[in-house]
């Protein structure tokens, strides 16, 4: 497959007033066309914040301190502020969790549909008309002609969230960074809007890059998983090894404190504590205060990735035996 | 001989017979009152000694009405509940005092339900001021057993709300409502805010508080997942309406409204192996202000008749202590 976008060694930092704040710590990940990364994590594990530096929406106190976002081969991470403005909307777009903030509510639907349109197009008023009546028809919204002159105020949670995703998809952009798009909406509307997010993706063959704290959605829709914690990269791997393999303890723990509904014998197993804050200075693993099979390594040294498996990489001293067997494999066949 | 909790021969705490809440719509100049809204639609239900009842349901449906009308926080329009076999929806302030230590809720977010400029403990003492005689010292004591209960330190205690993290200030939320020894507590939306590992702490803490205290809940939540551990019995609602009670098993293991069949169906299962058929439902909620005719749900049951748009299906017993709202209740989609 076509990669899309890359993102190696990602560090943002934030000016505060007790210094600078890592809140993501060397990042690095890649998406294909046509594919669904999901990232996951506790509130304050620095998942948006790694969205909002790839479409370089970081707030006036953030700003990429190091490492490279490039989007089809081209770096995008230093463009001026001219250029990223160009690329927004027809080559990265994103949807926010609450589409009533997102959606200015003084104006129409229409004009907020036709702006994009104009602005990057540079077609008519009438044209843009027309093609945000098709937009809103494809994202699934009945009498669109009616909804052009609406306020956003006059439509319903999922209503919002579907003109929402039709302005983001109003230039066809080829990666669509969706945090949390159906965390406000009841879930007989999330399944609706998840499914719609799948069709197009499927029909336009963007890459989708989905922000989200429900185990459910993340089997639901991802083709791949990053989980995060505090900041940094714990596990990656494929949807199906996440769920049936998952490596790393703060994985499991997040697998067991889901309740499952199919099984009435479950029991749910919390992780001990809460994040720390991003100020925290930890020597060694950033979990292992919380991590019940913590060593002494984990207190002294941050783990490297340990390659598990073909696309499953984990950050855990846990998993460097595994990778000394099959590297000493390795080397005997030498 | 039928059995309507799952653990029998238990007594009944709290009943509600025919509870009704309309909120009017003023509009015009004269600010006449041109409609209800239909929040809360002929309830009646039993709640038991240390059960967890679940009421489930999309935002809008009246859930939270309903616990905020049991607490008597909003006026009844029609209807009676019983609480320990007495009347208390129309008891006076002062009469209702000795039900508020027996009755308490926690909220969704408990942040906005702190001072921000009061010490934590000072917060809690509170509680015991307003309904007992203790000195100082006794309750400044009373206030750091209950900060051990509910997992907190001593050292908590002179800090501001703004030094927790949600799910401790959701903690200080428990330590208030079980600070009377309540024999029932509402949980509106209590774990909803939270992140999933921090809401299994809290729910692990309600359920051993509950072991110990004898305490019944009702627990309003949209988390199927959260209502299947925690709770005894679930209650679905729709627009205002009871649709469907059951026991936890029973209702999980066999939805008999289609209502239900499509809440479950359409719940992300947090597994690659799950292959469910979903049912989708199509459309939004109806307007409760101006519901539809016949059955609430018809509008967007796949099952739906020509009786459905007329006639308003009865509540019944269809298996034992499984109660449903539906003309074709049973049938499969």
């Amino acid at each position: 497959m076509e990669t899309l976008l890359e993102v190696n060694h990602l560090v943002t930092e934030f000016r505060t007033a007790e210094g600078n704040v890592q809140a993501v710590r060397d990042v690095s990940f890649s998406i294909a066309k046509g594919e669904t990364l999901c990232i996951v994590g506790e509130s304050g594990c620095g998942k948006s914040i790694t969205s909002l530096s790839v479409i370089g929406l970081l707030p006036s106190n953030g700003k990429i301190a190091s490492g490279e976002v490039k989007y089809e081969g081209k770096p995008i991470h230093d463009l001026p502020y001219e250029e990223l403005r160009k690329m927004r909307g027809t080559k990265i777009s994103m949807i926010f969790q609450e589409p009533m903030t997102a959606l200015n509510p003084v104006l129409t639907v229409g004009y907020q549909l036709r702006e994009p349109l104009i602005l990057h197009h540079k077609i008519s008023k009438n044209e843009a008309t027309k093609q945000g009546i098709e937009l809103l028809k494809q994202v699934g919204i009945p009498y669109p002609e009616k909804r052009m002159n609406q306020y956003p105020h006059e439509l319903s949670g999922g209503m919002r969230q579907r003109v929402m995703i039709a302005i983001a998809l109003a230039c066809h952009p080829g990666l669509l960074i969706a945090d949390e798009p159906t965390t406000a909406l009841d879930v007989t509307i999330q399944a609706q809007i998840l499914d719609l997010i799948n069709d197009l993706k499927e029909k336009l063959n963007m890459g989708v890059m989905m922000i989200t704290h429900d185990m459910g959605v993340v089997a639901e829709v991802a083709d791949r998983v990053m989980v995060m914690y505090a900041g940094k990269k714990v596990e990656e791997g494929s949807v199906q090894e996440i769920f049936d393999h998952p490596k790393h303890p703060y994985t499991i723990g997040l697998l067991n404190s889901v309740p499952n509904i199919d099984d009435p014998d479950f029991e749910l197993e919390p992780i001990p504590g809460s994040l720390p804050s991003l100020q925290e200075n930890i020597q060694g693993c950033r979990f292992h205060p919380r991590c019940k099979f913590a060593m002494d390594k984990c207190r002294e040294l941050t783990p490297p990735e340990f390659k598990t498996d073909e696309g499953h990489v984990v950050s855990c001293w846990l998993h460097e035996e595994v990778e000394e067997v099959k590297h000493g494999h390795l080397v005997a066949q030498i | 001989m039928v059995t309507l909790s799952p653990k029998s021969n238990q007594k009944i705490l709290l009943e509600l017979k025919g509870v009704k809440k309309y909120f009017p719509i003023k509009g015009g100049i004269l600010k006449r009152v041109q409609g209800h809204v239909k929040a809360v639609e002929d309830v009646s239900l039993h709640l038991f000694e240390g059960e967890s009842l679940g009421v489930v349901g999309e935002s809008g449906c009246g859930k939270s009405t309903l616990g905020r009308a049991i607490l008597g926080l909003e006026e009844l329009t029609e209807g009676k509940i019983h609480f320990r076999d007495e009347e208390i929806q129309d008891l006076k302030r002062k009469e209702k005092l000795k039900f508020v230590k027996e009755m308490q809720m926690i909220f969704q977010d408990p942040y906005a339900s702190l001072n921000p400029r009061q010490r934590i403990g000072h917060a809690l003492e509170e509680v015991f001021t307003m309904h007992t005689n203790m000195s100082a010292k006794e309750k400044r004591a009373s206030v750091v057993d209950l900060l051990h209960e509910v997992g907190l330190k001593e050292e908590h205690f002179d800090r501001y709300p703004h030094e927790f993290s949600g799910g401790q200030r959701q903690r200080i939320g428990i330590a208030r409502a079980i600070a009377l020894n309540p024999s029932f507590v509402i949980c509106d939306e209590a774990v909803s805010a939270l992140d999933v590992s921090v809401q299994a702490q809290v729910l692990k803490l309600l359920k051993t508080l509950q072991e110990k205290y004898q305490l019944s809940y009702l627990f309003i939540s949209h988390d199927l997942g959260v209502v299947r551990y925690f709770c005894d019995r679930v209650l679905v609602m729709y627009l205002g309406n009871t649709v469907e009670l059951g026991t936890v098993k029973g209702l999980f293991a066999n939805p008999l409204h289609p209502y239900t069949q499509a809440l479950l169906s359409a719940i992300p299962r947090p597994s690659v192996h799950t292959n469910t058929k979903r049912i989708r439902l199509q459309g939004d909620l109806p307007n409760p202000a101006n519901p539809p005719s016949g059955c609430p749900f018809h509008t967007r049951c796949p099952i739906a008749q020509e009786v459905c748009k007329v006639d308003k299906p009865a509540w019944q017993e269809v298996e034992p202590a499984h109660f449903a709202a539906c003309h074709f209740a049973g049938t499969k989609i």
